[in-house]
């Protein structure tokens, strides 16, 4: 349905052209940071990630309830997709990160509340990819992710409360503000469209994951319909 | 009240499998005691030192150990492939896993006991000025450990290689434990009023109450094929 | 309700049931009434599928695609009253190698809310001939024993159905006469067997009904006795 309406190659097509926007906006359109100058675009690409990987897990987590409750396996396959390409932009996250705070906090990584969560997170991903990758047993897949799906979820905002409450005892270098505190209506623009961009090119990556996973589904279903008889001099 | 009857069950076979082959508890407790060993090699800690690095120490030397008994309680099960066995009775799944929670709470208590026992002889500190609150603390963190470890542990007899899958899907998701297992052991050994670190435990509280409730609903799904 | 049959009790019937494993089909497309009282041989070749679906009819897989009715209900509708009506044998024995053969079913029994659980324990003890080895525990029991025990489980709580996957595997030449005697008098107590075996005569001996499995499909099902065997490439 939606492969017919919005072909893939158009929606290629405008993932790239809002990448370029974005890419025009986040480096002549928005003003420069007045404490931390030009390194701090790569804010532009950092928040977009992290929003975009927080989407993922949310669909992680829609897929697997959606499994355990209709046994459908388009869930199912939600689930997968959104596990794999949600990993992708945890990543980025974690690598723009570092990149990030090296020039303006003097360090590569502290462990501040929001960056713990961050890797707890992509530690979910992870795990929940390489369960799906060492199951013995096909029938059981669906069932046993979806489980580890729904329990990750409801884990991330129990990590996220208790590494703020453990930082807040804590001593920690002197952060700026909030994201998002005072940010000129321009840098505003500019992290929507990034967003959009960022979301863009999920959906993208998602659906081919999708159009993937069911191809191998079909492949598999005409698999099962090829006579199979190796075993004929064994059997009597 | 026939499901408490099936917990119960559960928990006396895993005890007598055990008092039987003796091979969970030792081997638990002989791993929890060697990594407090190795630890001092690695920090020597000078006795002012001691008591900052006591709660870390003690409460990595339980995650480890718990993931040793966590593999164990299911390898006894998928032997010969007993789970399937029990889910063949026409029983709560969720039963199923409390009953096994139930044990592995057991074990780790007792291994968790025996490594407090040696930690305060090789480190000279002494855990009775602080023995209740401890306790408490030590009781609700692991109950919350064992919620998801026994949960993950089933799901991870699934796979290839589960000694490394089970605390690849463990660890990150009992950062809230670990976190507020720390916290309030180290409040807790440093005698501060209970009220200064009651937020952890209530946290531990929380955490375990969720995850038992949640694990208990969703077991019927780790079991079926 | 169920619906029941003249006989009083519920059958089981499989409607176009399916399994898959990946790229594998265990089961394709299987139709199959088992009617109370039946005494049903399951024969096929290696991978034919008799175990697949033995494990379908037990609840422990549930079919891909299909149905399984009990009493005209699936059997998922009220899976306690399912479980409880079927004693299910299959290659692995389900047994605690560390406790003893009493212990076990002592275990089983209470998870099958037994009331009088040692006599009826003892019985079924008495009855597969383990009286003398009941306080042994199961690891250092023979194969042979082993198979007794993991009958006496399937049998203790008196089901109304009987799944015996190869239930004659490790027997001696006089238990498994015993049990082919103990098999056959089942039906006139109202109760319904489905078995497997690769031995042929020993299953005929018993069976009146024959279904041959062949690559996940049924290529005969009818009365054992009339069935052409050669046509069905079983030698006699």
């Amino acid at each position: 349905m939606i492969q017919k309406i919005f072909h893939p190659t158009v929606h290629l097509v405008v993932t790239l052209v809002w990448m370029v926007v974005a890419l025009f906006m986040i480096f002549l359109y928005a003003p420069q940071e007045l404490m931390m100058g030009e390194v701090q675009r790569i804010f532009y690409i950092h928040l977009p990630s992290a929003w975009t990987a927080f989407v993922a897990y949310l669909v992680i987590f829609l897929g697997s309830v959606g499994y355990l409750w209709k046994r459908s396996q388009e869930a199912d396959e939600w689930a997968q997709a959104a596990g794999e390409v949600g990993f992708v932009f945890c990543s980025c996250v974690l690598v723009t990160g570092p990149l990030w705070a090296k020039p303006v906090w003097g360090i590569w990584w502290t462990w501040d509340a929001r960056l713990t969560s961050t890797f707890v997170l992509w530690l979910l991903f992870v795990s929940y990819s390489m369960l799906r990758s060492y199951l013995v047993n096909p029938a059981r897949a669906a069932s046993l992710a979806a489980v580890v799906g729904v329990i990750g979820f409801v884990d991330v905002p129990i990590v996220y409360m208790s590494i703020r409450w453990w930082r807040t005892q804590h001593p920690q270098p002197v952060i700026f503000g909030g994201e998002g505190s005072g940010l000129d209506p321009r840098m505003w623009a500019t992290v929507l469209v990034s967003f959009g961009a960022f979301f863009c090119l999920f959906l993208y990556l998602f659906r081919q994951r999708i159009w993937l996973l069911r191809a191998e589904r079909e492949l598999s279903a005409l698999r099962r319909r090829l006579p199979s008889r190796p075993s004929k001099e064994w059997s009597d | 009240m026939h499901s408490l009857k099936v917990i119960w069950a559960i928990f006396v076979k895993d005890i007598k499998v055990e008092w039987r082959s003796r091979e969970t508890l030792a081997s638990m407790s002989l791993f929890g005691l060697l990594i407090v060993f190795l630890f001092n090699f690695g920090f020597e800690p000078a006795r002012e030192e001691t008591l900052r690095l006591l709660p870390g120490l003690l409460w990595i030397a339980f995650a480890f150990t718990g993931i040793l008994g966590f593999n164990r309680s299911f390898a006894g099960e998928r032997e010969n492939q007993c789970l399937e066995g029990l889910s063949l009775a026409p029983v709560d799944p969720g039963a199923i896993y409390l009953g096994k929670v139930l044990a592995n709470l057991f074990f780790l208590i007792v291994a968790e006991a025996v490594i407090v026992f040696a930690t305060s002889l090789w480190y000279n500190f002494s855990f009775l000025p602080s023995l209740s609150w401890f306790s408490c603390v030590l009781f609700l963190g692991t109950l919350g450990y064992v919620a998801i470890g026994t949960i993950f542990a089933a799901v991870a007899a699934n796979t290839r290689m589960r000694e490394v899958m089970l605390p690849v899907l463990q660890f990150p998701v009992a950062v809230p434990v670990f976190v507020g297992a720390i916290e309030a052991t180290n409040g807790a050994l440093k005698g501060d009023a209970p009220g200064d670190y009651a937020s952890w435990v209530k946290l531990l509280a929380g955490f375990s109450v969720v995850f038992l409730v949640l694990s208990f609903l969703l077991f019927e799904y780790v079991l079926e094929e | 309700m169920p619906r029941e049959t003249p006989h009083g009790k519920a059958g089981l019937e499989l409607r176009e049931v399916s399994k898959f494993f990946g790229d594998l089909e265990a089961l394709k497309k299987i139709r199959l009434r088992i009617e109370p009282g039946d005494s049903l041989l399951l024969y096929g070749p290696n991978g034919a599928g008799k175990t697949t679906l033995l494990r379908v009819l037990a609840t422990l897989s549930r079919p891909s695609e299909g149905q399984v009715l009990f009493g005209g209900e699936d059997i998922y509708r009220n899976a306690a009253r399912t479980k409880a009506a079927i004693g299910f044998v299959s290659h692995a024995t389900f047994l605690y190698g560390e406790l003893t053969a009493f212990e076990n079913l002592e275990f089983v029994g209470t998870l099958f809310r037994l009331d009088n659980l040692e006599k009826k324990v003892r019985d079924v003890l008495d009855r597969f001939g383990l009286g003398g080895r009941a306080k042994v525990p199961v690891r250092e029991l023979s194969r042979g024993f082993q198979q007794r025990v993991s009958l006496a489980r399937a049998f203790l709580h008196d089901p109304d159905f009987l799944l015996l996957d190869e239930p004659f595997t490790g027997l001696d030449a006089q238990a498994a006469k015993n049990l082919a005697g103990l098999l056959r008098e089942l039906p006139e107590q109202g109760k319904t067997l489905v078995f497997s075996t690769h031995d042929f005569e020993q299953g005929a001996a018993v069976a009146r009904r024959l279904v041959v499995l062949e690559e996940g499909t049924v290529r005969y099902d009818g009365e054992l006795s009339s069935a052409r065997l050669e046509a069905l490439g079983i030698g006699r």
